[in-house]
């Protein structure tokens, strides 16, 4: 049942939402991959950048999609948990404890290893609308595991404009994606951030971002 | 009751301009030496965008409201993308777009008093105190005289098209409401076309340099006297206009036009962008499109109820 309604509201609600609400443009679609194991890893402002980062991919693959999300945020009561983990499909990570027993990223190995495209934001909170926080290195981590898995960055702007942290009310804009060509696992930690940064740098010329007058 | 069938005579202009449309877009798909991508994106989207306002004039007047309603709210959504926005505006911003609905519904009941004064007079003094409950001053008069401004554009202005639908019939015996949307319609595009062709194949000097580098006196000229003539000649078929009357809605629709088009001109070279998105391909954004439309709508519709709905509208 669980599986049902998760195709239905991607189906129809999630659709409807980015395609009449938003209105999102997509920069090389045909950039994305067809199949799992992969790791789409993409900057965040906002609930719906996983709700998009979803929709961008065909249902056919929806089994396949997780997005790694804070377990002590998104499990917080039954009815939130809930829809996290049978409709959206959140692989749960403890962002403040690591557990004792088991290594933090294990689940995500196991997700790679059935062929499951995980959706990551190393960043690792929503932070302040429209603005780019730098990257955390547990996608490092998670790529020195996985040396053959490819990591495709995408940029994302306007979302935080759309639904902000903490705001309750959607106001529709356009918005933009942009996809990159993907990477791998450069042998070393510092140089394997460089590359996503820079990376996340280009794909943000990509996309329209309004010119900000110093008062505006 | 899906349908509202208009008069004959504007079916008739629907199918010719359906058969003069299919001829184009036939010839950049078939003949060599037309065959250019940007052009068969340009002519494919054309057919669209004909095929749904087609759709407006013969749906009923329910459907049709709502697909002019869903134009001004991808038009004013694309501006407000477009504009630098600040971040406490959201509320403001949502309110902005609840007006659209609502200046709608004021169309949908004809009530013109409404129609005619929510925007410049309610939502103009309401947003600016709801701006102030948000308390930032810093880039006040910005945000609310470019807020205002776009509404102004894409609900206030473009409602104009929606309203002129919903004339009551009997001011145009022979062709109806949905005869004026044609006509205002038909003759605003075309003469953005006329303006763009005499350009290109006479134009020689600069109408405004500085804002629209490739619109020429020629273009605007050529355009006018182009659009006058068609304007004189099928307000036979779909107006009440007399001549003289059709001489000057033709006069009005050329100048017009070509005004709304260098405002969205000036709009896009004060921002730095090329198109006002690119949601439309071959024409680039919403507002690229209905740009003209902007400044012909009002214009002819307070022309055309001045001197032939008078003490129609309550």
């Amino acid at each position: 049942l669980n599986q049902i309604l998760r195709l239905l509201f991607f189906g129809t609600i999630a659709r409807l939402v980015v395609l009449v609400v938003i209105g999102l443009r997509i920069i090389d679609r045909s950039r994305l991959p067809h199949a799992g194991p992969a790791i789409i890893c993409a900057n965040h402002n906002s609930h719906l950048d996983t709700l998009v980062l979803m929709t961008i991919f065909p249902l056919q693959l929806l089994s396949k999609l997780r997005p790694v999300a804070a377990a002590e945020y998104f499990l917080q009561n039954r009815l939130l948990a809930w829809f996290a983990l049978q409709i959206i499909g959140i692989i749960p990570i403890d962002r403040h404890k690591p557990s004792h027993t088991a290594h933090p990223l294990a689940k995500c190995s196991e997700a790679l290893a059935r062929g499951e495209i995980l959706i990551i934001y190393p960043e690792g909170s929503r932070g302040k609308p429209e603005s780019l926080a730098s990257f955390q290195s547990g996608i490092a981590h998670l790529a020195k595991r996985h040396p053959d898995v490819p990591i495709y960055p995408v940029f994302i702007y306007g979302l935080g404009k759309v639904l902000p942290k903490g705001e309750k009310i959607l106001v529709p804009f356009f918005c933009d994606l942009a996809i990159g060509t993907p990477l791998f696992w450069s042998g070393q930690k510092q140089s394997f951030m460089n590359l996503l940064d820079r990376q996340m740098q280009e794909l943000s010329t990509l996309v329209n971002i309004p010119i900000s007058h110093p008062d505006l | 009751m899906m349908w509202n069938l208009p008069a004959d005579n504007v079916l008739w202009c629907l199918g010719a301009i359906g058969i003069l449309l299919s001829i184009a877009t036939l010839t950049v798909y078939l003949v060599p030496a037309f065959k250019q991508i940007e052009l068969q994106q340009r002519l494919t989207s054309w057919c669209w965008i004909v095929a749904l306002f087609a759709i407006t004039l013969v749906a009923n007047r329910s459907i049709a409201l709502c697909l002019y309603w869903f134009l001004s709210f991808l038009a004013f959504k694309e501006y407000i993308s477009l504009i630098p926005t600040r971040f406490s505006d959201r509320r403001v911003l949502f309110w902005a777009y609840l007006a659209i609905v609502i200046q709608y519904y004021w169309i949908s009941m004809h009530w013109y008093v409404m129609f005619l004064i929510f925007v410049p007079v309610y939502t103009f003094l309401f947003l600016p105190m709801r701006m102030v409950i948000a308390g930032e001053t810093q880039g006040f008069l910005k945000a609310i005289g470019t807020l205002h401004w776009g509404l102004m554009l894409t609900v206030f202005s473009l409602g104009h098209l929606a309203y002129l639908l919903m004339l009551p019939d009997r001011g145009n015996p022979i062709a109806g409401s949905a005869g004026l949307v044609l006509y205002l319609v038909f003759l605003t595009e075309i003469n953005d076309i006329a303006q763009y062709i005499w350009g290109k194949s006479v134009g020689r000097h600069p109408a405004t340099p500085t804002v629209s580098p490739n619109k020429t006196w020629e273009g605007l000229i050529g355009g006018i006297v182009t659009t006058t003539s068609l304007a004189i000649a099928i307000a036979p078929w779909l107006t009440p206009f007399d001549w003289i009357h059709a001489l000057g809605v033709g006069l009005i629709i050329g100048c017009a036009g070509f005004i709304g088009d260098v405002t969205i001109s000036a709009l896009k070279r004060d921002l730095g962008v090329k198109d006002s998105g690119n949601i439309i391909p071959g024409h680039g954004g919403i507002l690229d499109r209905i740009d003209s439309l902007t400044y012909t709508a009002p214009l002819f519709f307070h022309f055309t109820v001045y001197f032939y709905f008078k003490g129609m509208l309550v």
